[in-house]
């Protein structure tokens, strides 16, 4: 563990948490972030995320294990922690009856800012997560994704050099989801923040995160950078749908010779790449060869979905609605798509 | 990156509370509007109902009107009970809780602050009560000086009441469970002195759960400034009882955030 590390980071060793009557809800994790670096906790409802994130910031003490938040110790130096971390957690915690100026004030005055201080910082939140124009209203009648980012602009308010953010884009729209990423990923790279995020969309671990790690029933299961995860688990995968259905078991003996056959929808015909993505190009010369014409042709990169699977065996909830969503806008898309490809 | 280099001290978080606890309240005219229409509704009908009781020799007083504004005060009171006990439960549902936990947030400072709102709707009711009640006719033997002592003994009941509202909501963190026991407190309204004067009475078992309730006393005191004018044993019993009340809720209060409050 470095100096670095020590200041700005986190330091988890055998983290258990238990509650009464019920199962262990962590099971003696070991994590390291480090200082800058956004990490990505992945897991499904009940995995153990939030009760994780209870437990770095001080919310919540462990039954067992340690855990350093900034270097501080998050059981004996509860207050030097919170003095170091923005939290937001995973519902936006806000008074309806009272404005974001007023939440502004209040969060500001609690971490003892000084009036003038605490208004300057307040208006100049309010106006990074835009909502300048909503300010004196009252945050009952805010969306939601205002409401996150009111909450996020909130955690910010004293400056923290960690920020722990608990699914912070459950229930958005996508233009809030990408308004929320950009904020979180700003703060990491000019001023260096250091960012916990819990998130159950494998599309934001994987836009976000420089490093991930995946829960399941309380236990760490993987951990590593989205592509050397997904490197882990293999190689990519082509699937073709030829203009004409007569061609079908001829492009099957082409795609034979790339690799072993992979799953692929009705009408089409798939193919794991034996030597990798470097391997489209040979895929699709070898159609031209032979004459087939092809309607449609896609490689599938593995997803951190494939990793879910193989480090879990099921699937992670929400997964496939959370890239619909964002393919059907035309966004980040996890897999490379050609169509009506004219071998 | 600078951080908060200073530590907020109790008095200084004490006024950000307070001063959220009363815009909150403010914000909420069906709260403050219900707390006081409901006890107007019953003095109206009890004063135009029971105003032949007047006529029991040994009867205080000539206006039934007089004798049941005491018992409005108390009822404004237990309003404010739930609305403290409501309100530290949404801010427990809503996760607002959390957010003032992970502040250097001192726990006095937190019930202190809560109580801000409850201690402005006493005021209030207060000023409506006393206005609707001389406006229809209402004696206050006490005079001007006994206003002051009436408004202090509001407050006083009511941030007393308001903390046992506090310490329902912090055990239980949920709003519907708080209005659950809302009806338990007018229980102790019903068998107290407030319908009647305690030596009128004629049940034994109604004049014994009268005589040992502190509800009576606390009416009492309140219709001592409207009937008697100054009647030290029973202002200082209805103060006393008020601190005591005060005592034991903020000791319960506290507890039950010490409970509540999770964190290292």
């Amino acid at each position: 563990m470095s100096a670095e590390t020590e200041n700005n980071g986190i330091v988890v060793e055998s983290l258990v948490r238990e509650f009464k009557k019920g199962p262990r809800a962590v099971d003696g994790i070991d994590l390291e972030v480090k200082p800058g670096e956004i990490y990505g906790f992945l897991g499904p409802n009940g995995a153990g995320k939030s009760t994780t994130v209870h437990m770095l910031t001080t919310l919540l003490p462990p039954t067992s294990g340690t855990a350093r938040v900034a270097g501080f110790d998050v059981v004996r130096e509860g207050p030097e922690v919170r003095d170091s971390i923005g939290v937001a957690l995973q519902e936006a915690a806000l008074d309806p009856y009272l404005t974001a100026r007023e939440h502004m004030r209040l969060q500001a005055g609690m971490h003892g800012l000084a009036k003038a201080d605490g208004r300057r910082r307040g208006d100049d939140l309010i106006e990074r997560v835009g909502l300048v124009d909503a300010a004196d209203r009252k945050v009952g009648g805010y969306s939601g994704g205002m409401k996150r980012r009111l909450d996020l602009a909130l955690a910010l308010v004293h400056e923290p050099r960690l920020l722990f953010l608990d699914e912070p884009t459950t229930g958005l729209d996508v233009q809030s989801r990408t308004a929320l990423w950009d904020e979180v990923t700003r703060l990491s790279r000019h001023n260096g923040v250091t960012v916990f995020l819990t998130t159950q969309y494998l599309e934001e671990a994987d836009a976000l995160a420089q490093r991930v790690g995946i829960i399941d029933s309380g236990r760490i299961v993987a951990e590593g950078t989205p592509d050397a995860l997904k490197a882990e688990i293999g190689r990519p995968t082509v699937e073709a749908i030829p203009a004409d259905e007569a061609d079908l078991e001829r492009m099957q003996q082409v795609f034979a010779t790339f690799g072993a056959p992979a799953p692929a929808a009705l009408g089409a015909v798939g193919v794991r790449l034996r030597e990798g993505a470097e391997e489209l190009a040979p895929v699709v010369r070898a159609l031209d060869a032979e004459n087939i014409a092809v309607h449609n042709l896609e490689i599938h990169a593995p997803t951190l979905d494939d990793v879910f699977v193989a480090k879990t065996g099921k699937r992670l909830e929400g997964a496939h609605d959370d890239t619909g969503e964002h393919e059907a806008d035309g966004e980040r898309r996890p897999t490379g798509e050609f169509d009506n490809v004219a071998a | 990156m600078p951080q908060a280099a200073v530590r907020t001290g109790t008095l200084v978080q004490v006024g950000h509370l307070a001063r959220r606890s009363i815009i909150r309240t403010a914000r909420q005219p069906a709260v403050v509007v219900t707390s006081m229409v409901f006890p107007l509704f019953l003095l109206a009908i009890n004063s135009s109902g029971l105003e032949a009781a007047t006529n029991l020799p040994g009867f205080p007083t000539e206006k039934y009107l007089t004798f049941a504004l005491g018992l409005t005060f108390m009822q404004g009171a237990l309003f404010a009970t739930m609305g403290a006990g409501q309100s530290i439960a949404e801010d427990i549902e809503r996760g607002f809780f959390n957010r003032l936990q992970l502040t250097p947030l001192h726990g006095p400072a937190l019930i202190a602050g809560q109580l801000a709102g409850t201690l402005l709707l006493g005021v209030l009711q207060g000023v409506v009560f006393l206005t609707v009640g001389l406006a229809f006719g209402a004696d206050f033997e006490a005079g001007p000086a006994g206003v002051l002592v009436m408004f202090a003994l509001a407050m006083l009941i009511s941030v007393a009441f308001g903390s046992l509202g506090m310490t329902v909501g912090l055990r239980t963190g949920n709003g519907e469970k708080v209005q659950g026991v809302f009806p338990l407190m007018f229980v102790l309204l019903f068998l107290s002195s407030g319908a009647l004067p305690r030596n009128l009475l004629e049940r034994d078992w109604f004049h014994a759960i009268a005589t040992v309730n502190p509800v009576s006393y606390i009416i009492e005191a309140y219709r001592s400034l409207l009937i008697a004018g100054w009647d030290a044993e029973a202002l200082a019993l209805g103060f006393g009882l008020g601190l005591a009340i005060l005592a034991i809720g903020l000791f319960a209060a506290t507890a039950a955030l010490r409970t509540r409050m999770e964190r290292t």
